[in-house]
C-alpha cells in the first residue's frame, strides 16, 4: 500500500469509529455529562463550600479538572474496548484482517476512535462545567497536550483489555475494579499534600495522579507532581503500551486462529 | 502462467491437538472456476482460512498470484476477495457503509468506494437497501451483502465459502448467474458448498478434501467421467402390479408408477426404453436419482473400493 492509501484506510477505520460513537451519544456522550454535573452539584455546590479552600482555590475550580480528566479516562478506554471487543465478538474485524492494512494502522485507527470520544465528551464535560464555575485556562498547550497524552494512553489500554477480553464480563472487570478506584484515587477530589506521608509516597505509584496534576496545572497553576515526571510518565507508559499492542496485532492474539 | 492460487505441503494443527489438514498441495489456474468440497470438518474452512490470514499455518506455503500469503502479505491480500461461511459484518452499520468502508480498507478513496459501493449494491439487488441496517436484512440478503462487499477492491481471486447456505432457490440461481458473469469477466472463483448440483452446474475443476487430506483433484468433467454407474427415476402412465422381467438391465418397481433403474456407462437408454416399449410399459417422466457429483462424492469420501469408479 502508497502512504496515500494507508492514510484512506486509517480514514476509514477513524470515520467509522466516530460514526459508531455518534451514533448511540446518548449512551456514550450525554451519561459523562449528567454523572459530572452531579459531581459538580453534590461536591462542588453542596460540600464544597463547608470545605473551603483546596491549595488556594475555592473546591469547585479545583475538583473541575479532575472530573473533566476523569472523563476523558473513562471515555477513551470504553470506547476502544467495546468497539474492539464488539469487532472480535461479531467478527468484523475480519473485514480489516483480510485487506492489507498494516497493524500499527489498524491500532491507530482504533485509538483515534478512542481519542475522539475522549475529547468530545472531555468537551461535553468542559461546557456543562461552566454552569457552575468560570474557567480559567492558565497553560492551554499544557491543557491540550495532556489530555491529548491521557486519551491515546487509556486508548490503548482499552485496546490491550479487549485483545484478551474473552466476555463482555472482561471488559467491564478492569474498569470497575482497577480503573476507577486508580482515577478517584489519582487526586480529582483532593491534593496528596493532605495525605500522610506514607499514603503520598503510595499515591505516586498511581500513573493518574501524574495526568491528573498537569492537567490542573494546565486550568489553575498548580500541581503536586512535577510537569516534566507527568510528561514522562505518560509517554513512557504510551511508548510501552504502543509497543505491546502492535506485538499482540502482529500475533494476532485473540483475533486469528 | 503463474497460478491465481498455490498451496504447497500445507499443514494445520490446532492447539488442542487436532490435526486439521495433512499435507495439502493444489493448484488453482487463473480464470478458473473451482470447488473445493468435502464433509463437515474436513479442512476446507481451515483452508480458506490460511489462504485468507485468519488462520495461522502450522507449515507449507500459500501463495495467491505468486505473492506469498507471509512474505508479500499486502500484495497478496491485495488480490483476494472473501466471502465467508458465517455473517462476519458490522450487524448495527447501514448497508451502503459496510461495503464502502471494506473499499476503504484496501485504500480506495472516499467517493470511489461508494460509487463502486453502489454499482455491485445494485448488481445483487441490494441498492434500495443501502441505508437500512444490516441486521434487519434477510439471510439471503446478508449473503449477497457479503458478496459485494468482497468484490468492492475488484480481487483477481474469490473465494466463496458456502455462500449460497441457507438461501431460497431463486436467489441461488440468481447468484450463481451472477458468478457466472463475473468468472466470465475475468475472476478466479474458488467455492465451497454443500450443494453439489452447485459444484457441478458452476465448476469446472474440483477438489475434495476429506479428514485433511487431498482425496481428489481434477476436472469435474473428468470426474463425473468416472462414474460407471446411474441411478434414474421413471414415472410410468399405467399402474403394475408386477415388474416383467426386462433382460439385461436392473429395475426396481418402486410403486405402481414408478421404477428406479440403473444405468451402466456401456449402456444406452436406448435399449431400456425398447424393452419397456416391448412390454406395454409407457415412460411419462424421468430424472437421475441423486446429483451424479453427490454419487461421487459420498463414494469417495466413504472410501468404499466397490465404489463403481473406474480406476
Amino acid at each position: 500500500m502508497t502512504p496515500h492509501q494507508k492514510f484512506t484506510a486509517f480514514r476509514t477505520i477513524l470515520t467509522k469509529e466516530v460514526l459508531r460513537f455518534a451514533r448511540i451519544w446518548l449512551q456514550t456522550v450525554l451519561p459523562p455529562m449528567i454523572t459530572t454535573a452531579l459531581y459538580f452539584i453534590i461536591f462542588g455546590n453542596l460540600i464544597g463550600p463547608r470545605i473551603g479552600e483546596m491549595d488556594g482555590f475555592v473546591y469547585m475550580d479545583f475538583i473541575v479538572p479532575g472530573l473533566i480528566m476523569m472523563s476523558v479516562i473513562t471515555n477513551s478506554y470504553a470506547n476502544v474496548v467495546s468497539s474492539f471487543y464488539g469487532s472480535k465478538f461479531q467478527r468484523h474485524i475480519e473485514e480489516m484482517l483480510v485487506a492489507p492494512v498494516p497493524n500499527y494502522v489498524i491500532l491507530t485507527g482504533f485509538i483515534g476512535g478512542g481519542v475522539a470520544r475522549g475529547l468530545t465528551c472531555g468537551i461535553a464535560v468542559t461546557l456543562v462545567s461552566l454552569f457552575f464555575t468560570s474557567l480559567n485556562v492558565h497553560n492551554f498547550w499544557v491543557m491540550f497536550s495532556m489530555i491529548l497524552l491521557t486519551a491515546i494512553l487509556f486508548s490503548l489500554a482499552g485496546f490491550i483489555n479487549a485483545v484478551y477480553a474473552k466476555s463482555f464480563d472482561d471488559i467491564s472487570i478492569i474498569p470497575t475494579f482497577i480503573l476507577t478506584p486508580l482515577t478517584y484515587l489519582g487526586g480529582i477530589f483532593y491534593s496528596i499534600n493532605m495525605l500522610p506521608e506514607f499514603w503520598q509516597k503510595v499515591s505516586l505509584a498511581n500513573p493518574i495522579l501524574y495526568m491528573i496534576n498537569a492537567f490542573r496545572y494546565g486550568f489553575l497553576g498548580i500541581s503536586d507532581i512535577r510537569l516534566a515526571a507527568s510528561y514522562a510518565i505518560s509517554i513512557a507508559f504510551i511508548a510501552l503500551l504502543y509497543g505491546f499492542s502492535i506485538l499482540l496485532l502482529r500475533r494476532g492474539y485473540g483475533i486469528r486462529t | 502462467m503463474v497460478p491465481a492460487l498455490s498451496i504447497r505441503d500445507l499443514n494445520k494443527t490446532y492447539k488442542n491437538g487436532h490435526v486439521a489438514l495433512k499435507g495439502i498441495s493444489l493448484d488453482v489456474a487463473q480464470g478458473d472456476f473451482f470447488a473445493l468440497l468435502g464433509p463437515n470438518g474436513a479442512g476446507k474452512s481451515t483452508t480458506i482460512g490460511i489462504i485468507a490470514t485468519l488462520i495461522n499455518k502450522t507449515s507449507g506455503q500459500v501463495s495467491i498470484f505468486g505473492h506469498d500469503i507471509e512474505t508479500d502479505s499486502a500484495a497478496a491480500k491485495s488480490c483476494l476477495g472473501l466471502v465467508p461461511q458465517e455473517i462476519n459484518f458490522n450487524q448495527f452499520e447501514p448497508v451502503v457503509e459496510i461495503v464502502a468502508n471494506q473499499a476503504g480498507y484496501y485504500g480506495i478513496a472516499r467517493a470511489e468506494a461508494f460509487a463502486r459501493a453502489e454499482r455491485y449494491l445494485k448488481q445483487l439487488g441490494l441498492w434500495e437497501k443501502r441505508r437500512t441496517m444490516a441486521r434487519t436484512l434477510s439471510g439471503g440478503m446478508k449473503r449477497r451483502l457479503m458478496i459485494a462487499r468482497a468484490l468492492v477492491h475488484e480481487p483477481r481471486l474469490l473465494i466463496l465459502d458456502e455462500p449460497t447456505a441457507g438461501v431460497d432457490i431463486e436467489i441461488r440461481r440468481s447468484m450463481w448467474q451472477f458468478l457466472r458473469e463475473i468468472n466470465a469477466a475475468g475472476t478466479t472463483i474458488i467455492l465451497t458448498t454443500h450443494y453439489l448440483e452447485e459444484a457441478e452446474s458452476l465448476c469446472r475443476n474440483v477438489a475434495i478434501i476429506d479428514e485433511g487430506e487431498l482425496i481428489e483433484n481434477t476436472s469435474t468433467r473428468q470426474l463425473l467421467n468416472t462414474l460407471h454407474m446411474e441411478t434414474f427415476i421413471l414415472d410410468i402412465k399405467n399402474p403394475l402390479e408386477r415388474l416383467p422381467e426386462l433382460r439385461g438391465h436392473s429395475v426396481r418397481l418402486i410403486d405402481a408408477c414408478t421404477l428406479e433403474a440403473d444405468i451402466s456407462k456401456e449402456q444406452t437408454m436406448n435399449l431400456l426404453f425398447q424393452d419397456l416399449s416391448a412390454h406395454d410399459i409407457k415412460v411419462l417422466s424421468m430424472r437421475n436419482k441423486t446429483n451424479r457429483l453427490e454419487q461421487l462424492f459420498m463414494r469417495l469420501v466413504e472410501g468404499n473400493d466397490n465404489t463403481g469408479i473406474e480406476a
